[in-house]
């Protein structure tokens, strides 16, 4: 529980807007409890900004839980920051050291356009959903829920694909700006459930395309993604939607 | 005046007998029906969904930039449902009766009936979506016990139920979007509800990325906007969680029921400093596996480790052998507190209690030894003890190393009491409409379901019951009697006027141009709610709560400064708009526990405690939903609706 303050400086990306060409600016943090989380950090900036008459940095987040995903903090290069498998909200200044700079961006992608300083849009995430990520299930009268026994070791795989918070730390660390790790963890979650068989074809081709469709890079496997990301998604979910994917372009005629 | 309309007949086939007799809307009608869902959390994503296969025309609205985001993600430990998959004698009965109980005898009796009826069809509902409960061996589903119960009837997906849920959901309404059934509105905010002769006919909503306002016709509206734990300042809350579009609501004439009957979850990480933004939950699952206690000796300050175990205080099951642990939350809530302040705390703040798995860890490290027929040494059942704990709870004490630097394998957790959810909220009848025609609230927004006190995995269960299983019914038999209202256009001198006064509003707050941060208004509501309205509270200070808070909201719209512009991404904006409404909120909540003299669920009046200090109810005084009534600036008007128990028999509650 020992704990110290320190001071860092810090250069953050500043965008008026999404028409606006953007600069860093920097900002000394002084007196900052190793205590704090990094958005806490930010909080405390903001409220000297606004003191000043300045305008405070806009950033995304939500829960400050590390399950919402909504916060999106590209930091010293890192997705996320410096810590294995956490999200920005969830990074403490226990990380840093008295006199550190630390460099602060929005995730980069031209898929992710930058609404503001360090927020960006996802809604192309959306997008890839609405074009397969479910099962097609109405609401009503669905049989009792064990008469479908499923093997536990397909049900564990499936929840860690599912656990994927769509955050797009994967993209803002691929250098071809792919969003294959997002779009795999959805395929290989519903896919490997007898309950998504009947559209695993479809479902691996639709989202694919709207993937595409949406200006995301191509996957060339060199595995950023899985290193920055805060669920830990497997680059195994790439390999086997590319198997489905194949069995998909072979058998389906759609 | 207050109809709570449940239908008559014995409890059991109140629901079948309503489904039996509502009015229908028939398909071709449905699709000139328009249906505004304001809020994309469990109730609103699964509303939108299934009115969106029935074939309404939907709109959906949030503020987050994704559906998904709304926080019924953060839930961790489960839901629950009466499908006695275990044999334990569970029934849908006993989730009723626990949940009757565990309210504290402050909910009807019509709606947790019906509550407890769909659970189990929401579990069937959520796996045939592709929601990954955890299961057993055999490929069947598993099952956990949570507080306030002595069956098991929790199901779970590690620690991350309500995202998985939730995820669900966002799934079935991203379907909807994509037929064309539902159009989605992110980064958008609800701000006014439009009047059209007394009915709810539309909303004005804020683009928050342009800052224009915005104009949507709806035949009804449908508020699922979360709780109000923020009025708090610190919450378990998400940052963006506010009261705002049922604050709106009651402006415009809703009621707002119960709104003191707030939770306080006891098992959160304790406050660090003065710049804590959140409190962060600690899942109640892990009060099956933890045992709670506090040293036996004042003011202790040895490490945890070094106190021998006869000189801990394991006061909850001390003090309620039946349940132990797991009592429900308001119970071990004030237990905890109780502890604290007579000296007991520890940690540097001395505001926290352990919460141990040295004995779980153990537990599980023989019972592994033995599964596997080996004779280990108590290292190798050390280690096998905490890879059990570590699949059962992984990600949550990862996320308790992270925030305290601490690791929860080696030293026990330190948890402190937080507020968590609300159940207090819009008055809705059990059409789940408010006193407004047209307007509904579901899930934590409305009061509904878990009257003084919400057991806990019933919030998932709540709000999907909501939004799957009971709204497709009950705005079918409104809705059948608009078919011939077409659409109403949105140049209609109704949204143009409330439009205006949105924009005047937003022109007030920016032209205040004061010295004092919405953040600093924000924290000093906080600690006033906190310290006068939280886990204790009485006449005097309340009063005194009041005062203060008509001070704050003098001070806040005379003094403060919003940076930036009307016309762009403002955050600071946004914060403003909703911390003006949290005040007025707080004012309201101060009143309604003044006025309740008695104790009963999260409500602990000081002046009403038994001799051992458990709550003391007043049933003969106060068994009644209380719904106020805005009736202008700092007044409002208390109405009634008296429950009446007709197979339960309210009794005072016992966990020992």
């Amino acid at each position: 529980m020992e704990h110290k303050n320190i001071n860092v400086k810090l250069k953050v990306w500043r965008q008026k807007n999404s028409n606006d060409k953007g600069s860093f600016e920097t900002y000394d943090a002084k007196n900052i409890s190793q205590e704090m989380s990094f958005l806490e950090m930010f909080d405390v900036l903001n409220e000297e900004l606004i003191g000043e008459g300045k305008d405070p940095i806009a950033f995304d987040h939500d829960c400050r839980e590390g399950i919402c995903g909504m916060c999106s903090m590209y930091i010293n290069g890192r997705p996320h920051g410096p810590w294995e498998a956490n999200t920005t909200c969830q990074l403490h200044m226990r990380a840093f050291n008295e006199g550190d700079t630390i460099v602060v961006e929005p995730w980069r992608a031209n898929a992710f356009p930058v609404i503001k300083d360090l927020m960006v849009d996802r809604t192309a995430f959306d997008r890839v959903i609405q074009a397969g990520g479910y099962i097609s299930v109405n609401t009503g009268n669905a049989v009792d829920a064990n008469a479908l026994p499923i093997d536990k070791a397909k049900a564990d795989a499936a929840f860690a694909a599912a656990a994927c918070i769509g955050c797009g730390a994967c993209v803002a660390a691929c250098k071809n700006s792919s969003a294959m790790l997002f779009v795999s963890a959805k395929v290989a979650h519903l896919n490997q459930l007898p309950q998504g068989e009947p559209e695993k074809n479809t479902r691996v081709i639709n989202m694919v395309a709207q993937m595409d469709k949406e200006g995301f890079g191509a996957c060339t496997n060199t595995g950023a993604c899985e290193a920055v990301c805060p669920k830990e998604i497997s680059l195994t979910n790439i390999a086997s939607l590319n198997a489905d994917y194949a069995v998909a372009s072979l058998t389906a005629n759609k | 005046m207050l109809n709570s309309k449940i239908p008559a007949g014995p409890l059991d086939t109140k629901w079948v007998n309503y489904k039996n007799s509502c009015k229908l809307v028939n398909p071709a009608n449905k699709r000139s029906l328009e249906v505004i869902v304001i809020g994309t959390g469990l109730a609103g994503a699964s509303a939108a969904a299934a009115l969106g296969e029935l074939g309404y025309k939907v709109k959906t609205f949030c503020f987050q930039d994704s559906p998904r985001r709304a926080h019924s993600i953060a839930a961790q430990g489960g839901i629950n449902a009466a499908k006695n998959y275990q044999n334990d004698g569970d029934s849908t009965y006993r989730l009723f009766y626990d949940t009757i109980k565990g309210g504290d005898y402050r909910a009807r009796e019509g709606n947790v009936h019906r509550l407890a009826e769909v659970s189990a069809n929401i579990i069937d509902q959520c796996v045939a979506q592709g929601v990954p409960f955890a299961r057993e061996y055999g490929g069947l589903l598993s099952n956990r016990s949570f507080g306030g119960t002595q069956v098991q009837r929790t199901f779970y997906a590690a620690g991350q139920t309500g995202q998985q849920l939730l995820i669900g959901a966002y799934q079935a309404l991203e379907r909807q979007i994509a037929l064309g059934n539902v159009t989605q509105y992110s980064r958008h905010e609800m701000l006014d509800i439009v009047m059209i002769d007394d009915k709810a006919r539309g909303i004005i909503a804020r683009n928050l990325v342009t800052g224009e306002l915005e104009r949507h016709f709806g035949h009804a509206v449908l508020l699922c906007t979360g709780g109000y734990g923020n009025v708090f300042y610190l919450s378990t809350n998400a940052m963006g969680s506010n009261v705002t579009a049922a604050w709106k609501a009651h402006k415009k004439g809703a009621m707002f029921a119960n709104p003191c009957f707030t939770q306080i979850h006891p098992t959160c990480i304790p406050v660090s400093g003065d710049h804590q933004s959140k409190l962060t939950l600690m899942s109640e699952s892990l009060r099956n596996d933890g045992r709670i206690w506090v040293p036996k000796q004042q003011g202790d300050t040895r490490k945890s480790i070094e106190i021998p175990e006869e000189e801990r205080d394991y006061y909850l099951e001390r003090r309620y052998p039946a349940f132990g642990n797991l009592v429900p939350r308001d119970v071990a809530s004030r237990a905890a507190k109780e502890r604290c302040d007579a000296g007991y705390g520890v940690g540097t703040s001395k505001q926290a209690v352990y919460l141990d798995f040295a004995a779980a860890i153990q537990r599980y490290g023989k019972i592994e030894a033995g599964k596997r027929g080996i004779n280990a040494d108590a290292a190798t059942i050390t280690q096998m003890g905490k890879d059990v704990v570590k699949e059962k709870y992984g990600n949550l004490f990862d996320m308790y190393a992270k925030i305290t630097g601490e690791d929860p394998y080696e030293v026990p957790m330190r948890i402190y009491p937080a507020v968590h959810y609300t159940m207090g909220g819009l008055w809705v009848d059990y059409e789940l409409m408010t006193n407004i025609p047209g307007l509904y609230s579901l899930g934590e927004a409305n009061f509904s379901d878990h009257g003084a006190n919400r057991l806990g995995a019933s919030a998932l269960m709540q709000g999907l019951a909501d939004g799957y299983f009971v709204i497709p019914y009950t705005i079918g038999n409104y809705l059948a009697d608009e078919i011939r209202t077409k659409a109403i256009p949105t140049d209609h001198p109704a949204f143009a006027e409330t439009e205006s006064k949105v924009r005047d509003r937003i022109h007030m707050l920016m032209n205040i141009k004061g010295t004092k941060t919405v953040e600093s208004f924000h924290k000093r509501l906080g600690k006033i709610m906190w310290d006068k309205c939280g886990m204790a509270r009485n006449a005097e200070g309340l009063k005194q709560a009041i005062k203060e808070i008509q001070q704050l909201k003098n001070e806040f719209w005379s003094d403060v400064r919003i940076p930036g512009e009307i016309n762009e991404m403002n955050p600071e904006l946004d914060k403003a708009n909703r911390v003006a409404d949290f005040i007025e909120l707080g004012e309201l909540m101060c009143l309604d526990a003044l006025n309740r003299e008695e104790s009963c669920g999260g409500h602990f009046r000081e002046e009403s405690q038994t001799e051992e200090g458990e709550a003391l109810r007043h049933d003969d005084k106060f068994m009644y939903v209380a719904a106020w009534e805005m009736k202008g600036d700092h007044e409002w008007q208390l109405h009634k609706e008296d429950l009446n128990y007709e197979v339960v028999k309210p009794s005072q509650r016992s966990y020992k």
